[in-house]
């Protein structure tokens, strides 16, 4: 299914390498989340079914569930969940309040859960803020972060809101900060759904600008305007996430129909479509979902908005993935596959089958990336040259592969092989960061030339 | 009373037959081994007519390219058996032991059609296509290789399309797309591409 309905039920994890959200399953009035999805961004895990056994293997602590019950034994020792271990379709689900709990067992570092807005601190990661109210004219609140931040900002009538995706922002001892001024009388934090939120109440309207590389956010009164004008602002109409450096926030954008994406991610393969099997114990469908994960993770804190096709070991037809991102109007698709042979990366370009071709407003299915071939091509030379720069070996190809020609946007498939001659190298986190990495930078290296060809 | 050397003899005899019955349990299973892994297909009767030199586009694993290789091939008169005579010279590079891309054993061309206007039918057993190895480049070198060497050979092909066991299949082995026609022409490109 694709991920990024606001809607749905989330959990953050903050850990000294990455962040990222997983959906959050109800079972029996319980919350629960794939213990796999958790672990496997921190490093290499094996999992396997034994009827009603799951065993889970993170480096060389083995742990062993049982479906329908409550006791588990971690590295031989018992431990006690919550609420019973969930085994569906070969995916091991625990209950969220027993994190705590399994996952040092599991990993060995301390964790700390906040149980009410699902948010999971994986070490000390925590990014702290301090607020201070400047009583110029106009007033400026100037708020300090302990790491950069590139929150989501919208305004609204009387506030202005940013909600923190991707930091592990924690809050003040008190969660209302007062600042006796007319103008911007208050500021509140709150956390909800894996995310966290500053809300900024003001009775003038706001604009925010970054600055210190992102570690400080500026919320500036801008000149009093008519009152019937602050009363048909639009509501709660967010801004696409800017760049840390990006100066001062756009104004208020009109309400949006739909959220549109820039970039659809795609981890290829899924559900009974495993795709590769790279080693005895790793699968295509595994290491892209994997690689999948953290490009979405650099590309957002690059101030890049994402739409994952598959945040889960489900399947999706070729058909179905051009859907998805033909009705997302995205500016570019990116497919990640992984391959045993070979080593480094590569990226594909559409061949485009001996197709009828398009006729004046209609488009034809197979030929729905003609019109963005080039566009596609200036996508895959930004990656390709990110990558040099990281000494990754690279090739740029095209390919006859689906569903990059149904495709109505740039769209690459970036096909990622191990470094070495060991296919399960390609398991390895700081391999996959450093492609991601490059991937990402290469993106942000045509992001404005790809948003005007669109 | 049964004299003791005859039950020694009787005993030695039962063990004698029961070590017998074992050994030959186990050569008839080597026997029926050896005979599912031989390749019993009919073999195809060698092409009539004179030696030809053709051009093969052959791919090589590592490092994952294209290498122009001319052969020369015995080929038959009639268009469409020349086709098929010389995609089998390329299969045969390819199931050969030291092979540079390897296909599985068994893999096999059905037949090569020839429709007017322009197109080229290539049909393939299940085995080429169910033990192909899986993986985007290992798949589109097989594609271009075959389609680029009956278009290098079979002049005035436009279009090629890939059946298995004469029927649709949306992929070769999980990436490179069979659902439609190839153009020779960007299949060429592919394959300046890949050399």
């Amino acid at each position: 299914m694709a991920a990024g309905s606001a809607d749905e039920k989330r959990i953050a994890i903050y850990g000294a390498t990455t962040n990222y959200t997983l959906p959050v399953t109800d079972r029996n009035g319980h919350e629960y989340v794939g213990l796999v999805e958790i672990i496997e961004p921190l490093g290499g895990v094996n999992s396997h079914t034994d009827g009603l056994h799951w065993k889970i293997r993170y480096n060389s602590v083995e742990a062993d569930f049982i479906n329908g019950k409550t006791r588990a034994k971690i590295h031989g020792k018992e431990f006690e969940l919550a609420s019973p271990f969930v085994l569906e379709g070969g995916r091991g689900l625990v209950p969220i309040p027993s994190l705590s709990g399994l996952l040092p067992r599991m990993i060995g570092t301390p964790v700390s859960l906040n149980e009410s807005s699902r948010r999971l601190f994986i070490g000390n990661v925590a990014t702290h803020f301090t607020a201070q109210l400047n009583r110029t004219t106009p007033e400026r609140l100037v708020i300090n972060f302990t790491a950069p931040v590139n929150p989501t900002i919208a305004t609204e009538p009387g506030r202005l809101r940013m909600v923190f995706h991707r930091e592990p922002l924690v809050g003040p001892s008190s969660p209302t900060l007062s600042f006796e001024d007319k103008t911007i009388p208050s500021a509140t934090y709150s956390e909800n759904n894996g995310t966290a939120e500053i809300d900024v109440t003001s009775s003038a309207p706001l604009m925010a600008s970054f600055s210190n590389e992102g570690h400080a956010i500026t919320i500036t009164a801008a000149s009093q305007t008519p009152a019937s004008s602050a009363s048909a602002a639009p509501p709660a109409s967010p801004t696409p996430p800017a760049a840390p450096a990006a100066g001062t926030a756009p104004p208020p954008a009109p309400p949006l129909v739909a959220r549109h994406f820039f970039a659809v991610l795609d981890a290829s393969h899924g559900g009974d479509d495993t795709g590769v099997a790279l080693t005895p114990v790793l699968l295509e469908r595994d290491v892209t979902l994997a690689l999948t994960r953290r490009l979405r993770q650099e590309l957002e804190s690059r101030g890049i908005s994402t739409l994952l096709l598959r945040d889960t070991d489900g399947g999706l037809t070729l058909d179905q993935r051009a859907i998805f991102t033909n009705t997302a109007h995205a500016v570019i698709y990116i497919a990640l596959h992984a391959a045993s042979d070979g080593r480094g990366v590569r990226v594909y370009t559409a061949l485009l089958p001996a197709g009828e071709g398009n006729n004046g407003p209609f488009i034809a299915w197979d030929m729905a990336q003609d019109r963005f071939l080039p566009a596609s091509q200036l996508a895959a030379q930004g990656v390709a040259a990110e990558l040099q720069k990281r000494q990754i070996q690279v090739r740029t190809l095209a390919a006859p592969l689906r569903p990059l020609n149904n495709v109505s946007a740039a769209a690459i498939a970036v096909e990622v092989a191990p470094p070495t001659t060991d296919a399960k190298d390609l398991s390895l986190p700081a391999y996959q960061q450093n492609v991601v990495n490059a991937l990402a930078n290469g993106i942000v290296s045509v992001r404005d030339r790809l948003g005007a060809a669109r | 009373m049964i004299p003791r050397h005859l039950i020694f003899a009787g005993a030695v005899m039962l063990v004698a037959v029961f070590s017998l019955g074992i050994y030959a349990g186990r050569m008839r299973g080597r026997v029926t081994h050896v005979e599912a892994r031989a390749d019993t297909r009919p073999v195809a009767p060698p092409a009539a007519g004179p030696t030809e030199s053709v051009t093969l586009y052959v791919a090589y694993d590592d490092p994952g390219i294209l290498r122009v290789q001319r052969v020369d091939v015995a080929l038959p008169s009639a268009r469409q058996q020349r086709a098929e005579e010389v995609l089998r010279a390329l299969l045969e590079i390819y199931l050969s032991k030291n092979s540079p891309h390897p296909l599985p054993l068994g893999a096999d061309l059905r037949a090569v059609y020839l429709v007017t206007p322009g197109i080229a039918i290539i049909d393939v057993n299940a085995v080429f296509a169910n033990g192909h190895r899986s993986g985007i480049l290992e798949e589109e070198l097989t594609v271009a290789s075959m389609i680029q060497t009956l278009t290098a050979n079979i002049p005035d092909i436009l279009r090629v399309k890939i059946l298995v066991e004469g029927r649709d299949r949306e992929t070769l082995a999980g990436h490179a797309d069979l659902s439609d026609f190839y153009d020779a022409g960007a299949v060429s490109q592919l394959a300046g591409q890949l050399q």
